[in-house]
């Protein structure tokens, strides 16, 4: 969910978008913003699934740090969507395990 | 491999690494100062609370704010900021790998500063690796830098000064915390944000822990809905061993854990560098020996802000000027007398940073790493005679 009112960060607007793909499924992003806010705010919040027991997760420190939102990105996997810019068009699919 | 050189690296441009490029700078060394982060300021431009502290300290003006008019003091100053760039690297003679953007370069400074801040702990319990569980800095982020709820219902876990503040900033974004949890006997924090929470409903339980976190199990499909997540946190009760009482769950409904179980410094380029280490519980695990330059036991390589024990902004600040001024002065940019002045100036407010009932554990831990450091030098001293 996008917060578009803020009591002291103030209020959104003027918000330029882009479409990414989670798989076939069409988001809406804010332009520059990282994937797994785009996510998260599409209330998609699996990323990916564990190496060794195939169990879903999502993100966890949001700032590059822990490697636990990575997902394939234009083909790429491993890649920090919580550091990583949309861009229109950008295809990100869910990543089971290593890659 | 393209060459990379400046007479000062700074690595990280958070409050820590801000400070010390301006005071490395305006002493007139050439500064290179450089981040990961497509943006500059660390952790800062997500502090929306006012600071504490005295009218040095900036009390009372928001930590994006003090963010705004540091970057500014930086920019006018002439670092030079290289961002989108990592430093993933370094050799016991404080050569370092760079990827500036995607290009590998070799990057070289007669005197490097590392502040590159924390990380957020974890801990697990049933069902902590569900998609909603998630750190408190997390959220802070996920809110205040992208506008993204990352969740209607939060359950928050510790109830220090981390998971109080970030609780109040869910409920000013629009969220609901169903409740704080904290399983030491009593809150850890300020009384004042702990106050402000529970003015506005919100439940904390001291004594008790989070001991499992379940729901959706589909998983979301292979690139389906992407549903599956926490949906329901249970509850327990600890005794005074903090085991938990059989019988004492209960089950509250929430689609998100918050984490807010302290910090630990990121220090792995600080090891690779070999410098040495004191294990201080009180700053958040292994920190690096530096004396009252922020030198460490690599010459020519300074420390500063969160990796050299978890502390504050303000307290990050501080330091980081301390490190660029003895870097400055070591350079032959300060005279003695100069250099002296303004370290004085900086370890009184540091001094006065660290007193209180918070300060006080901090300003013994902060001791401690300072007698480890004349130990280890006065043992190389003794070493060296013989
Ligand atoms: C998510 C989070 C939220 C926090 N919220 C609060 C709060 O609300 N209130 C409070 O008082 N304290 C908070 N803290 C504590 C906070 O760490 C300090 O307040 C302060 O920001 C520390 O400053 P710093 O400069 O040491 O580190 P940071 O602000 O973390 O800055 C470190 C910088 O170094 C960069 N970096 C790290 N490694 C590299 C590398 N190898 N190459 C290039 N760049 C690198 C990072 O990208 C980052 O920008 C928070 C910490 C975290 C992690
Ligand atoms: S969530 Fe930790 S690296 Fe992205």
């Amino acid at each position: 969910m996008r917060i578009l009112r803020h009591p002291i960060l103030g209020e959104l607007t003027g918000l330029k978008t882009v479409t990414i793909y989670y798989g076939d499924q069409p988001i809406s992003a804010v332009e520059g913003e990282p994937i797994a806010a785009a996510l998260l705010n599409a209330g998609i919040r699996v990323f990916r699934k564990t190496a060794k027991r195939h169990e879903p997760r999502g993100i966890f420190c949001a700032i590059g740090r822990c490697t636990d939102c990575m997902m394939i990105v234009d083909g790429v996997p491993n890649t920090r969507t919580c550091v990583t810019s949309v861009r229109d068009g950008m295809r990100v699919r869910l990543q089971d395990g290593r890659q | 491999m393209r060459n990379v050189a400046a007479e000062v690296a700074v690595i990280g441009a958070g409050p820590a690494g801000l400070c010390a490029a301006y005071q490395a700078r305006s002493a007139g060394a050439d500064v290179l100062l450089i981040d990961e982060n497509k943006l500059p300021g660390g952790q800062l431009f997500k502090q929306i609370h006012k600071f504490f502290g005295s009218g040095e300290h900036q009390a009372g003006v928001r930590g994006f704010d003090i963010a705004k008019a540091l970057l500014t003091r930086v920019a006018e100053s002439g670092v030079r900021v290289k961002l989108d760039s990592l430093v993933y690297g370094i050799q016991p003679d404080k050569s370092m790998g760079l990827l500036d953007a995607e290009e590998n370069c070799l990057l070289r400074a007669e005197k490097v500063v590392i502040a590159a801040g924390a990380k957020e702990n974890y801990t697990p319990f049933a069902g902590s690796t569900l998609p909603g569980v998630i750190g408190a800095g997390a959220a802070q982020t996920m809110i205040h830098i992208n506008r993204v709820l990352p969740g209607k219902r939060v359950v928050m876990v510790g109830a220090g000064n981390v998971g109080l503040i970030v609780s109040y900033q869910l409920l000013q974004a629009g969220a609901e915390v169903a409740a704080v949890v904290e399983a030491a006997p009593r809150i850890g924090g300020y009384g004042v944000h702990a106050a402000k929470i529970r003015r506005a409903g919100v439940p904390i339980y001291v004594g008790h822990t989070i001991s499992r976190a379940y729901g959706g199990t589909d998983g979301g499909g292979d690139c389906g809905a992407g549903a599956g997540g926490v949906e329901h946190v249970e509850i327990v009760r600890l005794d005074e061993n903090w085991r938990p009482v059989a019988g004492s769950e209960f089950t509250l409904d929430a689609d998100t854990v918050c984490l807010a179980v302290g910090l630990s410094p990121m220090t792995e380029l600080i090891w690779m560098a070999g410098c040495r280490f004191e294990y201080i519980p009180a700053f958040g695990g292994h920190v690096p020996l530096h004396d009252h330059n922020m030198e460490t036991t690599v010459g020519g390589l300074y420390v500063a802000g969160d990796v050299t024990g978890v502390e504050e902004a303000s307290t990050a600040m501080e330091e980081g000027g301390l490190a660029g001024v003895a870097a400055a002065e070591a350079l032959g940019y300060l005279s003695a007398s100069a250099a002296a002045r303004k370290k004085a100036e900086i370890a009184a407010r540091l001094n006065s940073l660290r007193e209180g009932p918070f300060g006080d554990a901090r300003r013994a831990a902060k001791e401690k790493q300072l007698a480890a450091m004349a130990r280890f030098c006065s043992c190389e001293a003794e070493r060296g005679a013989v």
